[in-house]
């Protein structure tokens, strides 16, 4: 198992320990890179790099990010369909990182998943009485009244009809085959569902079916998500609380209507600001929108210091150098970041811009720049006096007096607009961004 | 066909005699019948609609809905029977610019493709060629239209790699797709259809692929090119947050048929179609409340081959039984003016319609 430090900063929820149905610490997985005729390995992809969480009992986790984030591979992680390179994931109290196919068995009864794709995670010669049934075979498990009765209660429960008992996948709808999926994974009444991007194979009316349906069945059988997904909205739905990822890393956990109202880390920011709104009148709102410069790097050789960093309009030269940890700022709203959205900055001392950050600005309206060192200003004021109620309410605060605070953040951000000639960004996209009187 | 003829109080909607269409482009009755093993597939049955250059069409309905089929259509790419294989069957018209498609030469269409129309694929791997560089391939669309030679042509390849945000573009013009990212291949293939300037653009769910933070990127860079060039975009998707922010006029589809036509806004705010009702409720949004639930349509999409008869959505509409004498089910509802240059195709009456909407609808949404 590999030393992990410099996670050692994190600040776990003092949530009762009975409540906690999965705890991961540290969490690692590293892909090897083989190369040449003695497969030597070159290098790591690292798909997953130290992650702490846990999940309570009835409750729904999110998880976002981008493709590449390491959202997926985080999932077969904790479902133990891979092995972690490092770190450790206890299911009730219990170490499962390293235990074997036998030593998992009985645990699968627990743990279930649900695949994105419904016409690859069905087998294609099999009935679907025979894959919603496989799960009792294997564990030798004989339902009340036999399989049979079982399976066809479970297709109902679905909203199925159990008269397909005998029907092959390919005679179903994408919506009916994710049905089927989930009712494989009920099968076994398990504690915790891990649902990789359960709907976004499906068309938009179907999706809030099986978005609906999963709803249901948390309420009447009291189960434990943990959704993995890219859409912010459909997350924002059916979540309680949300890990945002990025790179391997989770750079912000908080609870839906902290992070939905006052997202902290700027990329959380950035990815809700880029989901578009259906409302044709916003159209012309696009100042809000944060466009982010560039590609996701390369989890293969990630960036040094704060991942984000490369890409960031608020980093400083601390975030090039040293990794924030993930710490909790505001009950229920972990972050790891040095400069946080609608928060008191963490490193305050460091106020130099680095030159990627100066040309990220340009793609930042002045009304966002303007409005973050506003909140920021109020919020360490309120923290200041001692009122700990600095949430949500505070991301609306007036213009007015903060005005002053906000000038150091518009004049970087002016500086940036004359001293950015090495950004290498196309010239419609500096247009976007009103200019400077 | 019988049901067609029975349009007379089909308001606003073209006849099909009249041949001065005065829009850029006008399709007219458009029809896209593939024949198969298991019986005529309609993906497309009578679809007619209008744009003129400077404007954004947005397309939106499900998947089987007749979306990309339209789009193919209008780029006259159905014709591929060559290769031994049944041909689709399309009627109707296509005005581009004065010039009828469907019964023009294929060789006079051929020239126009590329060069007044182009298209944006939704797959950016598998419409770009493996084994030519993005330059090679740019230069080809340019070459194929304009007499230049590959040094100009070159010139322009990086101008338009330029002009759609890839950095470096004189470097990265001698690159691979596999050497691009997503959102970088997408750039290229927008590069590669607006490099002869056409004047309809064609974009089939753009950034499906894509994250959200490069759609956005995408998305923007649409709009800027759009308000350079002034060309008449089609788009494509989905997703109504896509077309909420790039479409001028909205077009729903169901079941190979248009069933709601209008301004954007109309489309969203006044919506008089329960189909258009059900994807509005099925969305979970970001800029609400949450709701407490979604407001799903039951049922699942219709098949093409079967399509209900009367109005193809009543056996997933809730208000299928308020029209009287079950018309919903033997009727086929034709496009029907609701509103200032916006129509929708249902048995219920206009008034109807609109208490639905304010009491029932507009409240939970």
């Amino acid at each position: 198992m590999s030393e992990n430090p410099k996670d050692t900063a994190v600040t776990t929820a003092d949530a009762a320990d009975g409540d906690i149905l999965l705890k991961v610490t540290g969490l690692q997985k590293h892909f090897p890179i083989k190369k040449g005729l003695l497969q030597r390995q070159v290098g790591a992809v690292h798909a997953v790099d130290g992650l702490d969480f846990e999940v309570r009992k009835g409750e729904t986790l999110g998880v976002v990010g981008e493709s590449g984030c390491g959202k997926s591979t985080m999932g077969r992680l904790i479902t133990r369909l891979l092995e972690p390179t490092g770190g450790k994931v206890e299911f009730e109290g219990k170490d499962i990182t390293h235990l074997g196919v036998a030593g998992m068995r009985p645990l699968r009864r627990d743990v279930q998943m649900i695949f994105q794709d419904p016409y690859s995670s069905l087998n294609p010669r099999h009935t679907i009485g025979t894959i919603v049934g496989a799960p009792f075979k294997l564990q030798g498990v004989t339902p009340e009244g036999g399989i049979k009765k079982e399976v066809q209660r479970l297709l109902s429960v679905v909203g199925l009809n159990p008269e397909h008992y005998n029907r092959y996948p390919h005679e179903f709808s994408g919506g009916q085959r994710q049905r089927i999926g989930i009712a494989r994974a009920l099968a076994l009444s398990p504690k915790l569902v891990v649902a990789d991007e359960p709907v976004s194979a499906l068309d938009v009316s179907i999706q809030a079916q099986v978005v609906n349906l999963l709803d249901d069945l948390q309420q009447e059988l009291g189960l434990t998500y943990v959704i993995i997904a890219h859409d912010l909205s459909v997350v924002r739905h059916v979540s309680d609380r949300i890990a945002v990822m990025y790179l391997g890393k989770i750079v912000e956990l908080a609870d839906r209507d902290l992070l939905y109202t006052s997202p902290m880390h700027p990329y959380t920011k950035a990815l809700m600001s880029a989901v578009p709104i259906p409302d044709p009148a916003r159209k012309s709102a696009k100042s809000e929108r944060i466009l982010l410069k560039g590609d996701v790097p390369s989890p293969i050789s990630p960036p040094s210091g704060c991942r984000f960093h490369t890409r960031c309009w608020k980093a400083t030269e601390i975030c090039k150098t040293t990794e924030p940890p993930l710490l909790e700022l505001r009950p229920g709203q972990r972050v790891a970041c040095h400069h946080p959205e609608n928060f008191e900055d963490q490193q305050p001392q460091d106020t130099v811009l680095l030159s990627d950050a100066k040309a990220a600005a340009e793609l930042v309206a002045d009304e966002v720049l303007a409005e973050s060192a506003e909140t920021s200003a109020a919020v360490a004021e309120a923290v200041g006096k001692g009122d700990g109620a600095a949430s949500g309410a505070t991301a609306k605060e007036p213009a007015g007096e903060s005005a002053e605070e906000s000038e150091p953040a518009e004049a970087t951000a002016e500086e940036s607009g004359a001293a950015s000639d090495e950004s290498g960004e196309p010239e419609t996209q500096a247009e976007d961004t009103p200019k400077k009187k | 066909m019988t049901e067609l003829s029975k349009s007379g109080a089909a308001v606003g909607e073209p006849t099909a005699a009249s041949p001065a269409p005065t829009a850029f482009l006008e399709v007219r009755d458009l029809k896209v019948h593939f024949p198969t093993d298991d019986g005529l597939v309609k993906s497309v049955d009578g679809l007619s609609f209008q744009l003129e250059k400077g404007k954004t069409l947005g397309i939106v309905g499900e998947s089987g809905s007749g979306k990309s089929v339209t789009s193919l259509g209008i780029m006259g790419l159905h014709t591929a029977g060559q290769y031994g294989k049944r041909k689709a069957q399309i009627s109707g018209e296509i005005w581009l610019d004065g010039t009828e498609l469907l019964s023009a030469d294929p060789d006079h269409v051929r020239k126009l493709r590329g060069r007044q129309m182009a298209m944006i694929f939704q797959d950016p791997l598998s419409a770009l060629h493996p084994y030519y560089t993005i330059g090679q391939q740019i230069v080809e669309a340019y070459r194929i239209h304009h007499d230049v030679d590959k040094k100009t042509a070159r010139r322009r390849a990086v101008e338009m790699l330029d002009r759609v945000g890839i950095p470096q573009p004189d470097k990265r013009v001698d690159n691979y797709p596999h050497e691009f990212s997503g959102g970088m291949r997408q750039r290229a293939m927008i590069a590669m259809s607006l490099v002869n300037n056409p004047e309809l653009l064609i974009a089939d769910e753009p950034t499906t692929a894509l994250d959200v933070t490069v759609q956005a990127q995408i998305l923007d860079l649409i709009r800027d090119l759009q308000k350079e060039f002034g060309s008449a975009v089609i788009i494509i998707t989905h997703d109504l947050g896509v077309v909420a922010e790039l479409a001028d006029d909205l077009l729903v589809m169901y079941g190979g048929r248009c069933v709601e036509r209008g301004p954007a806004d109309k489309v969203f705010y006044e919506p008089r179609h329960p189909y258009t009702w059900g994807l509005l409720g099925s969305m979970p949004r970001l800029d609400r409340e949450q709701q407490e639930r979604l407001i799903p349509v039951k049922g699942s999409p219709p098949s093409l081959i079967n399509v209900p008869s009367g109005c193809a959505f009543n056996p997933r509409c809730p208000y299928a039984d308020i029209p009287k004498d079950n018309v919903t089910r033997t009727v086929r509802p034709e496009l029907a003016e609701v509103g200032s240059k916006h129509w929708a195709a249902c048995h219920m009456t206009r008034e109807q319609r609109e208490r639905i909407w304010a009491e029932e609808i507009a409240p939970k949404l």
